[in-house]
């Protein structure tokens, strides 16, 4: 799979990073390897096989819907770069 | 007399509860060691006051009594835990500043056992990376030199390099370190020590940052397998924060080590002896056969025929979970935001992950993204997940009949910083021993098991059952024992 400059501007697009012409440049190549070094898996037969979703076999557990760890409001803003009133800030979404 | 700080982990506990020595000497003998050897870039924060307040602790604990499993031994913590009110970055830039309000379980459970915590270790960020290189801190220097009278910079390994350097460079008995796909074991190979990455679900992930969740384990890096299962014991346990923590009592494995493995049969996979590795690794892999056959193990050659599929694979799964956990690093709620003037909130995202990640980390998000995307999917991470469980599946198919596998750790000795990071793949290639263990969520060990011709450490790892810690840190006693392995670097720092 060759990755071309086009499909990474998309990928970046989509992992929200800004990336440079230079970057876009250097990452074409880099990703087309690292992908077609992957691809590799695509020869081994995995003809009834379930992807794993577990890899120890474990039970998820339910838990009482309470609230176990409430009025925490300024500790969990207290890494915020900007915090106002109460809430995170950030740049104004709707004009 | 022996320096405080050439004691391990039980040798200080037992020490300080003999009264030998106080536990404070003993934090002021590391704090000491960690000044003078900043050289090594291994600590990102250091942190003497919180050190010796745990050394007082434990000094009265010892004059009322009640001393706990750990009063007294001060650690260095990866800075992947999140350590409450100590700044936890990860390796990254883009956490520069974050003081977690909340302490993660596995720190947390050690400092409740008596230990002090000496500082924050570097890392590769985020942990994506072999050999330290990838941190924004500036890479680890291992203390290690070759032997050929130059003093070319050695890599730690990683991405518990900082981990791995102040151990084997006596500024901490033991630290904890995390292994996504070989993060302790092939810098304990580099370095000259011993380290284990428990079965999935043992140590809780609750406060560790994570990078791939199916596969982030902690586990303890030491001087040796006894200080190992210590830390571990008091690391591991049940946490109800964590969805996949196994709800399992923690064995006693310091007090059940036992170095009698007679009977025992030990598997070699064949698929291990791969092109390109150097002789001096099947050297040392040979005589490591013979010291577990001179210990009663039975030796059997086995079979795990998806070895070679394991790496491409694990570069599937782990940068695929790796762009959606890093998807919260958005300028809001933490750490670095770069908002540019005039700028929306998108814009405000792509400019603080563009100036926050790394190259390696952007790069990694941008695979999984990828993997991960319309049309994908089904080629590559669904594709990647049978893979994975036919990996599981060969071994569960050779613990069938053998009880351990013994494999190399690393295809190489530690390597010059610079010498891998051009090439992604030359660099990813070094964790091809270790990553099929991660992605079948084994107990694994690495142990030194001698010096090459340079001087420098090889390690051998030691696979075992799902659970079956025990047979692994017993094998690697009984290892240990014959591999009588006493070499340390020579302090230049």
């Amino acid at each position: 799979m060759s990755v071309d400059e086009k499909t990474v501007r998309h990928i970046a697009k989509l992992a929200r990073i800004a990336v440079s012409d230079a970057e876009v440049k250097a990452l074409a190549p880099e990703l087309s390897n690292i992908l077609g070094w992957i691809e590799q898996l695509g020869e081994v037969d995995v003809a009834g096989v379930e992807p794993m979703t577990a890899v120890i076999p474990n039970q998820l557990r339910l838990r009482d819907d309470v609230v176990t760890e409430g009025d925490r409001r300024d500790e969990i803003l207290a890494n915020a770069p900007r915090a106002e009133h109460g809430f995170f800030a950030v740049p104004k979404v709707i004009e | 007399m022996t320096a405080l700080t050439d004691l391990g982990v039980a040798a200080i506990r037992d020490g300080v509860k003999a009264g030998s020595f106080s536990a404070r000497e003993v934090a002021q003998g590391f704090i000491a060691a960690i000044e003078k050897a900043r050289a090594l870039n291994a600590f990102v924060v250091e942190t003497p006051e919180l050190a010796l307040a745990a050394a007082d602790a434990a000094d009265a604990a010892r004059a009322a009594g009640t001393l706990k499993p750990l009063s007294g031994v001060p650690l260095g913590i990866k800075d992947l835990f999140c350590t409450k009110g100590v700044q936890t970055t990860a390796g990254s830039r883009i956490l520069e500043g974050y003081k977690p309000v909340y302490e993660s379980t596995v720190s947390g459970n050690l400092l409740a056992a008596g230990a002090g915590m000496l500082g924050k270790l570097n890392m590769d960020e985020f942990a994506m990376g072999s050999s330290n290189e990838t941190s924004a801190w500036g890479p680890v220097l291992s203390p290690w030199r070759r032997n050929d009278g130059g003093n070319t910079a050695l890599t730690p390994g990683g991405s518990s390099g900082g981990s791995a350097s102040a151990v084997a460079a006596r500024l901490a008995p033991g630290v904890t370190g995390t292994d996504t796909g070989g993060s302790i074991r092939q810098p304990a190979a580099f370095t000259g020590i011993t380290g284990i990455k428990p079965t999935y679900g043992r140590c809780s992930r609750y406060g560790m940052v994570a990078f791939a969740s199916s596969l982030d384990q902690a586990g303890p890096m030491a001087r040796d397998v006894r200080d190992c299962a210590i830390l571990l014991e008091a690391m591991a346990g049940f946490d109800p924060r964590d969805s996949t923590s196994l709800q399992l009592d923690v064995p006693r494995w310091e007090a059940n080590l036992s170095n009698d493995i007679k009977g025992k049969r030990v598997g070699i996979p064949r698929e291990y002896r791969i092109d390109g590795v150097p002789a001096e690794i099947d050297a040392v892999w040979e005589q490591g056969i013979e010291w577990l056959r001179d210990a009663g193990a039975q030796i059997v050659e086995i079979s795990l025929p998806h070895t070679r599929y394991a790496l491409p694979a694990y570069y599937i799964i782990a940068p695929a979970e790796a762009s959606s956990n890093l998807a919260r690093y958005d300028g809001v709620r933490y750490g670095l935001r770069v908002a540019p003037e005039q700028g929306n909130l998108a814009d405000m995202y792509e400019a603080t992950r563009a100036a926050g990640f790394g190259a390696e980390v952007k790069r990694r998000i941008m695979i999984g993204t990828y993997v991960l995307s319309a049309g994908f999917y089904d080629a590559y991470f669904n594709q990647a997940q049978k893979v994975r469980a036919l990996i599981a599946r060969d071994f569960e198919t050779v613990f069938a009949d053998v009880d351990l596998i013994l494999t190399p750790t690393a295809p190489s000795a530690a390597f010059g910083l610079g010498e891998k990071s051009a090439d992604p793949i030359a660099m990813y290639l070094n964790d091809v021993f270790a990553v099929p263990a991660s992605l079948a969520g084994l107990p694994a060990i690495s142990v030194p098991a001698g010096l090459d011709g340079q001087g420098l450490p090889l390690g051998l790892q030691i696979i075992g059952r799902a659970l079956d810690e025990q047979g692994v840190l017993d094998a690697a006693l009984a290892f240990e024992e014959r591999a009588g392995f006493t070499a340390r670097a020579e302090a230049w720092w």
